[in-house]
């Protein structure tokens, strides 16, 4: 892979806040003195992320680290507060009117659950042909044609296509789900927790989907999950959110093996497996906080077995701590003896 | 095998639907003793909810436990009238549910809660049965018991109301627990939290827990002993070393090898072919014979459990 070509996808310093205004009682209880402020949530604060053609890039966290909600950043469905986002080196907003729609399609989005995000009044047909043709991709008249081919790469039956979402279980509907994603013949999937509502053997069909698909149709993914077994199974390089901020990103392999931020190593050590019988659980410390009011310093500092006062008051940055493994954590800087 | 705490004896609950009969427990058997951790393992419908709610004697029409007993140090449970359920449960045998807002009721402080759970069985004063909620509150980790005792259910966060739910089955000091997916909404950080405390418990307070789930890696670092169930029965059980490490039945040797961190990186899954079967289209043949790669005539008669030692495995071609 060419190195010095510029990355599929990019985000600079993107952050997205989500701010509560204050309702009209609440603005009069304010004029009356009362001590009511704005409540705003830093979702995702200041991330910068590169993905290169043809990689799957893993994301994990835990509930509330904004994970989903860059993969929306990502997928467009959401705008920055603050940031850049970049295809294949150009910004987002070159993208927008009707020439450019191709390259706006290219990334799609593969959702979480696969009972909420399918209309249930809409046949299959419906619900994977709608796009292209919308978008000009196929004529209305070769619709089905096309979606018994879309449904027959996921490996769906086609004649199940006059039914309705309901008649499915949940493995099918993830395929549909998926098949929706690639109707429109994207580059670029992001896939948010896309096999979590799924059991064992079933979750195992689906991730096989994804490889087979990756490897067909040369696509590039972006993994989001909270499942660190799946994430190590299908990715080339793994990003690690807490509470909105990237605290390490690496390689797989060596982030397995090495990790090197205290949270990752916990997270890591946490994950119950299979050869690990019997086992004495020594549980991290402390609740998640709330994105509404973070702590101080190094969001992660009062979990942290190692925190020291810098961690308190000082955010650390995100800094190459070996080639291509970036890693945010003071410890660092500490030489070790 | 005779006399432990907890015995189930070819329990078998029927729902009676329009649609048919739909067994959703079908001949199971099992036991467990003070102090052991039960792991019951299953993919969704395969029953180990409802076996759960049957030795609960939660089941409610158009279901019905229709054969088999169910003993509790010897009291026999499918019996019971309903007054000496209401002693029973809550009071000996307590559950835990996956959705802790299910649990708790949302308009009521904790202590108000707790308080009624352990006056229902007991003839205490307030102060003797808030003091026993404190100690509760203080052995599944809650730091500042006074404190959250006041607070309401939205105030804690989804691993704290899943440790209330935990306290409340505690306070009564039950001789088994049965915690249905407890752990499974949790945070995997929250969830390591939530599992050590479990297994501080069992260990040291003598009660015995069947933790369901659908989570084989939980079962591995927590369980004793486990039962794999599918589409209404067990179809292996054994010591939890025994199970994963040389598995029998070739369904929980398909779950075992369709677990992402058991396989090489990149490569493809190894993976069970096709779907769970309805429960309704049930007949006496091994439910699993479709997926089975070991598939033999002999199949399409009802498989019996084989006792080999201490384990068990209802297959007429286990493997070796």
């Amino acid at each position: 892979m060419n190195a010095a070509a510029a990355p599929l996808l990019e985000l600079r310093g993107v952050s997205k806040r989500f701010e509560r205004k204050l309702d009209f009682a609440g603005r009069l209880a304010r004029r009356m003195g009362a001590n009511l402020r704005e409540t705003t949530v830093h979702a995702v604060d200041n991330v910068s992320l590169a993905v290169r053609e043809g990689e799957v890039v893993g994301l994990v966290g835990e509930s509330g680290c904004g994970k989903s909600t860059l993969g929306r950043l990502v997928a467009r469905i959401l705008e920055p507060s603050e940031g850049e986002r970049l295809w294949r080196g150009q910004p987002y907003a070159a993208f927008a009117g009707g020439a450019s729609r191709r390259e706006r399609l290219a990334v799609q989005m593969v959702f979480q659950d696969p009972f909420a995000s399918l209309n249930p009044r809409l046949r299959i047909a419906d619900i994977v042909g709608e796009a292209p043709v919308v978008h000009g991709l196929v004529a209305r008249r070769d619709r089905d044609s096309f979606v018994a081919q879309v449904l027959d790469r996921v490996g769906m039956d086609a004649s199940l296509m006059r039914r309705f979402p309901h008649q499915f279980s949940g493995g099918q509907r993830s395929r549909i789900g998926i098949a929706r994603a690639l109707a429109v013949n994207p580059r670029f999937l992001v896939c948010d927790e896309a096999v979590a509502a799924l059991d064992v053997s079933i979750q195992a069909q689906v991730l096989n989907l994804f490889i087979r698909l990756r490897e067909e149709l040369q696509l590039t993914y972006l993994f989001i999950s909270h499942d660190l077994g799946v994430i190590r199974h299908v990715s080339d390089r793994v990003v690690v959110m807490y509470l909105g901020r990237v605290v390490e990103s690496g390689p797989t392999a060596e982030i397995y093996a090495r990790p090197n931020h205290p949270y990752t190593a916990a997270l890591i050590e946490e994950v119950p497996r299979i050869d690990a019988r019997h086992r004495s659980y020594v549980p991290i410390r402390g609740e998640i906080p709330s994105p509404l009011a973070p702590p101080p310093g190094c969001h992660f500092h009062p979990r942290c077995p190692h925190a020291f006062e810098r961690c308190r008051v000082e955010a650390p940055a995100l800094r190459e701590i070996a080639p291509g493994r970036l890693s945010a954590c003071h410890l660092n800087d500490i030489p070790r003896s | 095998m005779s006399a432990r705490l907890l015995e189930v004896r070819g329990l078998r609950t029927h729902f009676f639907t329009k649609a048919g009969v739909v067994k959703a427990v079908d001949d199971v058997s099992f036991g467990v003793d003070r102090g052991r951790v039960l792991g019951l393992v299953g993919e969704s419908g395969s029953g180990k909810s409802m076996t759960g709610y049957s030795i609960m004697g939660l089941i409610d029409p158009p279901g019905r436990i229709v054969a088999g007993s169910i003993t509790l140090a010897g009291t026999e449970l499918t019996t019971l009238g309903d007054a000496a359920w209401r002693n029973l449960r809550g009071n000996r045998v307590a559950m835990v549910f996956q959705d802790p807002m299910m649990t708790l009721n949302p308009v009521l402080r904790i202590d108000t809660q707790m308080v009624e759970a352990v006056r229902a069985h007991h003839d205490v004063s307030r102060d003797a049965a808030l003091q026993r909620c404190r100690e509760a509150l203080v052995q599944v980790g809650i730091a500042s018991p006074d404190e959250r005792l006041l607070g309401y259910p939205h105030q804690f966060s989804g691993g704290m109301r899943q440790r209330v739910a935990i306290a409340i089955a505690l306070v009564n000091k039950p001789d088994v627990i049965i915690a249905d997916e407890p752990t499974t909404a949790l945070d995997v950080t929250i969830q390591g939290q939530i599992l050590h405390e479990m297994q501080r418990l069992s260990r040291e307070s003598g009660t015995a827990l069947i933790w369901i789930t659908h989570d084989l890696s939980v079962i591995a670092g927590l369980a004793d002993e486990v039962c794999v169930m599918y589409a209404g029965r067990i179809v292996e059980s054994g010591g939890v070393d025994e199970v994963l490490d040389t598995p029998m039945h070739p369904y929980t040797r398909g779950l075992l090898d369709s677990v992402p961190s058991r396989n090489t990186p990149g490569r493809p899954l190894s993976q069970i072919r096709g779907m769970t079967p309805s429960l309704l289209a049930l007949g006496e043949a091994c439910a699993f014979r479709e997926r089975c790669a070991r598939a033999v005539d002999a199949c399409r008669t009802a498989p019996v459990t084989q006792s080999i030692g201490t384990r068990g495995v209802r297959c007429v071609n286990p493997l070796s």
